[in-house]
């Protein structure tokens, strides 16, 4: 059984002392920045890079994939104690498991939400170990057209996903690939937009465009409306679920698993649409339906296990393609990128123990969090109220320092500056920066793979469409956008994704 | 509706900008070798890019003249200016002043901008943070910052 030969490389590489604690780190400083208001995984991601960079590669990367789906449980507590969903993959949970909550069965939604994430996790941490080996397989086949047209059709594909308007979204892309070009040009070794500032011929690292638009920008349109969050006073009891609840939630927890599992693959898929699809999903199927929306525990069970399943597979065309499908992937990608690792199927072959450590230390971060979390869900609630304005600052605090120390460069902490206003006069215009930050990583590779492409069909532009595989995708790009743009699809669209009015 | 012609500020600003950012990578771009299909200069990749952005900036534009939405509201300038201002004014300081001081001023600064400012709580967060950075980002990570920088005679 290869399969089990590559687990047991996996158990060996992420079952270290160290690897173990980064491991637990990782969730733990997730399942907070879940819990605290106003600070995403993708700032929080950005703001730790700097401390990864002097840590192994392997243990580096396990501690980032533990806060990626420690977020998503600690979110999803939030969603249920005080209807205030942490992370957008929970906003569905709010939907039943606050109103679980205000019957008094909090701590039977915690659990349910508990329970479901570490079924769907180690399913998914499966799916990832069976599906990844074949799939780098192909990729390895992949010359540098194949790999073009993937890189376009993996953006394309993560923004005909994800919510908000198409055209803006593929601008704020291509504005992420102008900037990711932004530097001295590998080829020619000619400086490009770096007006003649040092600081700029390296590049802009994208641990400052991640925090300047994620961080700084969220903390800015957090001070627009500053909500006061109502403190869940009621002692929370009843954490073990009874054997006909057991019952009630196998079902939904079996289908939002593997609709989670095959959304979390796509592109821009990941842990939000599988959420929302999987409560749409229970909501059609299920024979209580009209208690949903009133405390349905099918409700919480189908998305969190859903969120939880697409966090987890969303892991699979980062590992192996090196293509992101988010930008917490985007940031992962740039990680590895930075520890002397090139992305891509090559991973698997030449890093075993990286690949195969990095998906066995999902499934014991997931036992982690289940372990762990529900016996200190009362730390949890205090943190919930702890205020925002002291907390921004302290946010800001570790954003500038982070920034500062990647090349100890004071321009640095400037450009995050500049990067925060962009981000946030973007996102008042309704441009979201997730697409940007997919195209910044994207950029230099695209170029690459486009110049090589180029020179080995001689300058003929037909390379893409003459060779099977790299027409294929972009023909699956092409049908994507025109899907989307389609005046029905589109409101279909709209409607996945406003499931919560 | 105001007659004005703009009647979704959000598209027709968003494609204002996405042009001014495509025009103006273009515009640079345009020093740099172009080059042939076969071997793509410098300003090959760029100058598609930045064409295709304006076009599409353009078509944003457009439809904010022709389709109406919901208008712009609830920009924080306040929370922009001193997020913002407090951000470069730690870039400065940081190696001229020190960590202690840098980071007192960052948490002191932007914490106004909340509404719920108040300087008692304000001011035990800047102290405990700025003690916080120096004991375990200089002392115990070892990060090359000074505590005392040159305009404090360090």
């Amino acid at each position: 059984m290869e399969l089990l030969a590559n687990l047991s490389i996996g158990l060996e590489a992420a079952l270290t002392p160290l690897n173990l604690l980064y491991c637990l780190g990782g969730v733990f400083v997730g399942t907070l920045i879940g819990v605290l208001p106003g600070l995403g995984p993708t700032a929080t991601i950005a703001m730790l890079l700097p401390v990864t960079f002097g840590l192994p590669p392997v243990s580096a990367l396990i501690m980032l994939a533990g806060i990626y789906y420690g977020a998503q449980y600690g979110g999803s507590t939030t969603a249920i104690l005080i209807n205030l969903p942490g992370e957008s993959s929970s906003v569905v949970t709010a939907l039943d498991g606050y109103q679980m909550a205000r019957q008094g069965r909090a701590g039977l939604a915690l659990s349910t939400a508990a329970l479901g994430s570490f079924f769907a996790g180690t399913v998914a941490t499966f799916l990832l170990a069976l599906f990844a080996p074949p799939l780098a397989e192909i990729a390895l086949k992949f010359g540098p057209a194949e790999y073009f047209s993937l890189m376009v059709m993996g953006l394309v594909a993560s923004v005909v996903l994800a919510h908000g308007s198409l055209p803006k979204a593929i601008a704020m892309i291509l504005l992420g690939l102008l900037l990711g070009l932004v530097g001295t040009d590998v080829t020619s070794g000619t400086p490009r937009f770096t007006f003649d500032i040092p600081e700029l011929a390296d590049g802009i690292n994208f641990v400052i465009v991640a925090m300047g638009m994620f961080g700084l920008g969220e903390i800015i349109r957090n001070l627009e409306n500053e909500e006061v969050r109502d403190v869940f006073s009621r002692k929370i009891s009843g954490l073990l679920p009874k054997l006909s609840d057991l019952k009630q939630i196998v079902a939904p927890v079996l289908r939002g698993t593997a609709l989670g599992s095959a959304l979390g693959i796509l592109p821009g898929g990941g842990a939000m649409l599988a959420s929302f699809a999987a409560y749409s999903l229970e909501k059609k199927v299920s024979k209580n339906a009209k208690n949903f929306g009133k405390g349905a525990i099918e409700g919480v069970a189908a998305p969190e296990s859903a969120n939880n399943a697409g966090a987890q597979t969303s892991f699979i065309p980062m590992l192996t393609l090196g293509i992101p499908s988010n930008p917490v992937m985007a940031l992962m990608i740039g990680a590895m990128i930075i520890q002397g690792i090139q992305p891509g199927p090559q991973v698997m072959t030449e890093q075993p123990a990286l690949f195969w450590g990095i998906i066995v230390s999902m499934w014991i971060g997931n036992f982690f969090l289940v372990v762990l979390n529900l016996p200190m869900i009362g730390l949890w609630v205090r943190m919930l109220t702890v205020p925002y304005h002291l907390l921004y600052p302290a946010i800001l605090v570790f954003c500038a320092i982070g920034v500062f120390s990647l090349n100890n460069s004071a321009f640095d902490v400037y450009l995050m500056a500049l990067f925060g206003v962009l981000g946030y006069v973007l996102s008042k215009l309704d441009c979201e920066p997730a697409p940007l930050l997919l195209g910044f990583i994207l950029g230099p590779m695209m170029e690459e793979y486009l110049r090589r492409a180029m020179v080995l069909s001689r300058g003929d532009a037909m390379v893409f469409l003459e060779r099977p595989i790299s027409a294929t995708m972009l023909i699956l790009a092409a049908i994507g956008l025109v899907v989307v743009l389609l005046p029905s699809i589109r409101k279909k669209r709209e409607e996945a994704f406003t499931e919560e009015s | 509706m105001s007659g004005l012609g703009i009647r979704n500020q959000k598209d027709f600003y968003s494609g204002l900008l996405f042009i001014a950012f495509g025009a103006a990578f273009m515009w640079i771009a345009q020093d740099y070798g172009f080059g042939t299909a076969r071997r793509m200069g410098p300003a090959f990749f760029p100058i598609i890019l930045s064409g295709i952005l304006i076009a599409i900036g353009i078509f944003i534009g457009v439809r904010g003249i022709a389709v109406a939405e919901e208008p712009m509201r609830g920009f924080t300038l306040k929370g922009v200016v001193l997020v913002i201002v407090s951000t470069l004014l730690f870039g400065l300081l940081v190696r001229n002043a020190g960590v202690p001081v840098a980071t007192a001023a960052l948490v002191a600064i932007s914490a106004f901008a909340s509404q719920r400012f108040n300087w008692k709580p304000t001011l035990v967060l800047a102290i405990g943070m700025a003690v916080f950075c120096v004991v375990v980002f200089v002392y115990a990570l070892g990060l090359p910052m000074p505590v005392r920088g040159p305009w404090l005679g360090g």
